[in-house]
């Protein structure tokens, strides 16, 4: 790594530089709390860059005419319009240009996987290291929550529609920030005790903390927004009754049912859904434990058992948790692993041990019918599947691991509460509403959905991207009354 | 849910048999929707666990929930020693679960063991509804412990009461009824809730009769709502979740035995976390640090 050469940086204005010059600033080091250390707290692990950091991070940007950055983003982000506000030192300028196009940039320059993304078409990663998009935007959210430069959410005129929002998740709590926005009242409806969905239960507080979450659903309630906690959509008060108190209703009730293998033994005791451990943890605070009420295993060895964030989660959940072996199992190559690139090596640094192109086959138990071994058979690369990954082949050779406790992070089935109870609205074979993919709406009428939802397990930016184009069109409807019905692709093919 | 009406209000408590309380709470929209066989999670405060509860009546013109509680660990024993009528708890949500299949079948038997006479109470009442004859069969370890006798008599066309040291009723086992009123005449459906022994025995009885018998099984859970997959249960070889699919399945397809290994798995925290409790809030009732309720409390005094 080369050093920063010294440029000065005035207060105020960006110095002009060459594309050469730019280019020599080397990508900015995020500070992190030492991996010793950190596997041992549930605090943040990133700090996150200083003000001069992120100003000289800005000063990469080449400004491209093309914005190929832009194409990466799920929500097309004005990114060099806000580098260039941040190498003047005006975050306040650069935050609004975010916050148009994204309503949530605390915690998506914390989660979204920007190396597949904004960061993944950057000019300069070309030839070198792209521009460290993600951070800058976790800078600036930062600096305006630290800062009380948040501002309040200010509807455009009362229009006095109502509009109702399932799930106060990523897409749900975006759509409702939109909508407040467009002078809609805005009912959000929340299952749990806690509004956030998977960026409260699932999320780790060491890696999304908590109190940004929160302080993002402040700003809704300040801003009229009305969010129900506790309430069941489709249980408590069902779809057909939402639609006679509102106007329209946008569903974003997010994952359901986690998958299992179907394995022998999966239902001992200590085999968790990474959902159930990770809640246990994140919602209830079973680290806490018995300062909170809720338990979660005790574990000495712990085989998480996928290859995404939900798997590094856990993994290092784990890890914090006092467990003094971790083995991450994955039946694929490292390359081939979905999670974001800085948690794999954050993982990694922690002592995660990671057991690649390994599949596990069973598990067994001891006499209390808790788990002591899983049994992990050995993969190969095979040929490239649909995916464009190579497909893991089984070898027939099985190692076995001694462990107390398993996690399963290999992803969950839609929820199944809305759909079930509402046949107007129509789903996929595996239960994934179908919508419009511009819109989001549904075959009821007034009805869209958005988020994991629709897409299955995706990113926390698709679905605020899905609550964004959904808010739209909701605006749309309640504005002139007319609803066009959807054109909507059953079955679209796998990516 | 909105100020006027909220939820989870305490309004009346009452002793049923030691350690078990009947709790009226306010909850319009629970009481408005709920169908015999689903249940609903209370949370008490800050901090406390999510315990599934099962409904045993409501009414829906008051807006209200009437839950029977045992105590049995943490959570319970808080509602059963520091939760008065004008509290309210933190959450109360439902109602959850899938409703009884409820429809003319004939001839029905409700097995209730214990604490199961409450849920199984809606149950009779819906079976009874349909036009079906209905046949209670009620167990408890003797008569203090039996509850909602009257209850059960109003919704019932015949109520069997087993005892197991014959002090009320009957002495003996509820299977021992099972079989007798089986003998008596073709029975088409039997539902049964109780202790996992109990509906396992009662199921063993009826496969060999070969009567149709549905079990409402109680699963750890943390969200109710089809996300966590804590609850699940081996039902016929396969694994199904317990608060979207049930809380009733087929009991002769149902794994007891790992249903109640996974019951257990918590136990020894839970012992722990129940005598934490119990222990600091004999010391101290008033002002004992560990009430969930402390906060509920507070604010309804203010108000």
């Amino acid at each position: 790594m080369t050093d920063t050469p010294h440029i000065e940086l005035p207060e105020h204005g960006a110095p002009a530089l060459t594309p050469k010059e730019r280019m020599a600033i080397p990508r900015q080091v995020m500070p992190e709390q030492d991996p010793k250390v950190r596997a041992t707290n549930f605090d943040e692990v990133n700090h996150g860059l200083s003000a001069m950091a992120a100003r000289m991070e800005a000063l990469r940007c080449l400004n491209c005419k093309a914005q190929p950055c832009r194409q990466g983003c799920p929500v097309m982000v004005h990114i060099p319009d806000f580098m260039a506000k941040v190498a003047e030192g005006d975050f306040e300028a650069a935050i609004r240009i975010i916050k148009g196009d994204n309503a949530l940039p605390a915690v998506t320059g914390r989660v979204c996987p920007q190396e597949n993304q904004c960061e993944k078409f950057c000019t300069l990663g070309k030839k070198g290291q792209s521009v460290a998009i993600g951070r800058v935007e976790r800078f600036l959210a930062d600096w305006e929550r630290n800062n009380g430069k948040a501002a309040p959410i200010v509807p455009e005129k009362k229009t006095g529609k109502k509009v109702a929002i399932v799930g106060a998740g990523p897409a749900g709590l975006t759509a409702a920030a939109d909508l407040a926005r467009m002078g809609h009242e805005v009912d959000v409806y929340e299952a749990l005790h806690k509004a956030g969905g998977v960026l409260i239960y699932g999320i780790p507080e060491f890696r999304l903390p908590k109190a940004i979450v929160s302080a993002e659903v402040e700003q809704l309630e300040k801003a009229g927004v009305r969010i129900h906690t506790s309430v069941v959509i489709g249980q408590t008060i069902t779809v057909e009754e939402l639609l006679e108190t509102h106007d329209a209703l946008f569903v974003a009730t997010g994952a359901g049912l986690p998958n299992f293998m179907n394995l022998p033994g999966e239902n001992l005791n200590g085999v968790y859904s990474a959902n159930e451990y990770l809640t246990r943890v994140n919602l209830m605070k079973a680290y806490t434990f018995p300062e909170a009420d809720t338990p979660v295993a005790k574990s000495k060895s712990v085989a998480v058992v996928g290859g995404g964030n939900v798997a590094m989660d856990a993994a290092r959940t784990a890890k914090r948790l006092g467990a003094e072996h971790v083995y991450l199992v994955y039946r694929r190559a490292r390359s081939e692993m979905p999670a974001r690139a800085e948690e794999v090596h954050h993982a990694e640094e922690e002592g995660i041990e990671f057991m690649l192109l390994h599949n596990p086959v069973g598990y067994e138990g001891d006499e209390t019918g808790r788990v002591t071994k899983a049994k992990l058979e050995k993969m190969e690369l095979g040929e490239p599947d649909q995916s464009g990954r190579r497909s893991p082949v089984p070898t027939g050779e099985i190692v076995e691991v001694p462990v107390d406790t398993v996690v399963v992070a290999i992803g969950n089935g839609p929820n199944p509460l809305v759909p079930r109870t509402t046949p107007a609205i129509r789903t996929k074979k595996r239960g994934n509403i179908l919508a419009e993919e511009a819109t989001g709406k549904t075959t009821m009428k007034g009805v869209w959905a958005g988020g994991d939802i629709v897409l299955g397990a995706a990113t926390v930016i698709k679905a605020m991207g899905a609550g964004r184009a959904a808010a739209r069109s909701i605006h749309e409807y309640l504005e002139t009354g007319v609803w066009t019905e959807p054109v909507i692709v059953e079955e679209p093919p796998r990516k | 849910m909105t100020d006027a009406h909220p939820t989870g209000v305490l309004l009346e408590k009452k002793e049923l048999a030691p350690k078990v309380h009947q709790y009226v709470f306010t909850a319009p929209e629970i009481a408005r929707h709920r169908k015999p066989g689903q249940f609903v999670i209370v949370r008490l405060g800050e901090g406390g666990e999510r315990i599934p509860l099962t409904i045993a009546d409501a009414d829906a013109d008051k807006g209200t929930v009437t839950l029977v509680v045992q105590e049995v660990g943490r959570t319970t024993a808080e509602m059963a020693r520091a939760l008065l009528p004008g509290m309210k708890v933190a959450d109360l949500v439902g109602p959850l679960g899938n409703p009884t299949h409820i429809e003319k079948f004939g001839r029905v038997v409700v097995v209730g063991g214990g604490i199961g006479i409450a849920p199984i109470h809606p149950i009779a009442q819906g079976m009874k509804a349909a036009g079906n004859e209905v046949i209670s069969i009620l167990g408890a370890r003797n008569k203090g412990l039996l509850i909602m006798e009257d209850e059960m008599r109003r919704a019932s066309d015949r109520v069997v009461i087993m005892t197991d040291d014959g002090s009320y009723g009957t002495k003996g086992f509820v299977t021992d009824a099972v079989k007798t009123v089986a003998a008596e005449g073709k029975v088409d459906l039997v539902v049964a809730i109780g202790p996992m022994v109990m509906m396992r025995a009662v199921s063993n009885v009826t496969r060999e009769l070969g009567i149709k018998t549905y079990v409402s099984l109680n699963a750890v859970m943390i969200d109710g709502t089809g996300m966590c997959g804590g609850c699940r249960v081996t039902v016929g070889g396969k694994t199904r979740f317990v608060c979207v699919e049930g809380p009733e399945f087929d009991g002769h397809e149902v794994d007891y035995e790992g249903l109640m290994r996974r019951q257990r798995f918590y136990m020894d925290d839970e012992k722990a976390s129940y005598a934490g409790f119990v222990e600091a809030h004999e010391r101290d009732p008033k002002t004992c640090r560990m009430l969930r309720l402390a906060d509920a409390a507070k604010a309804n005094q203010q108000s």
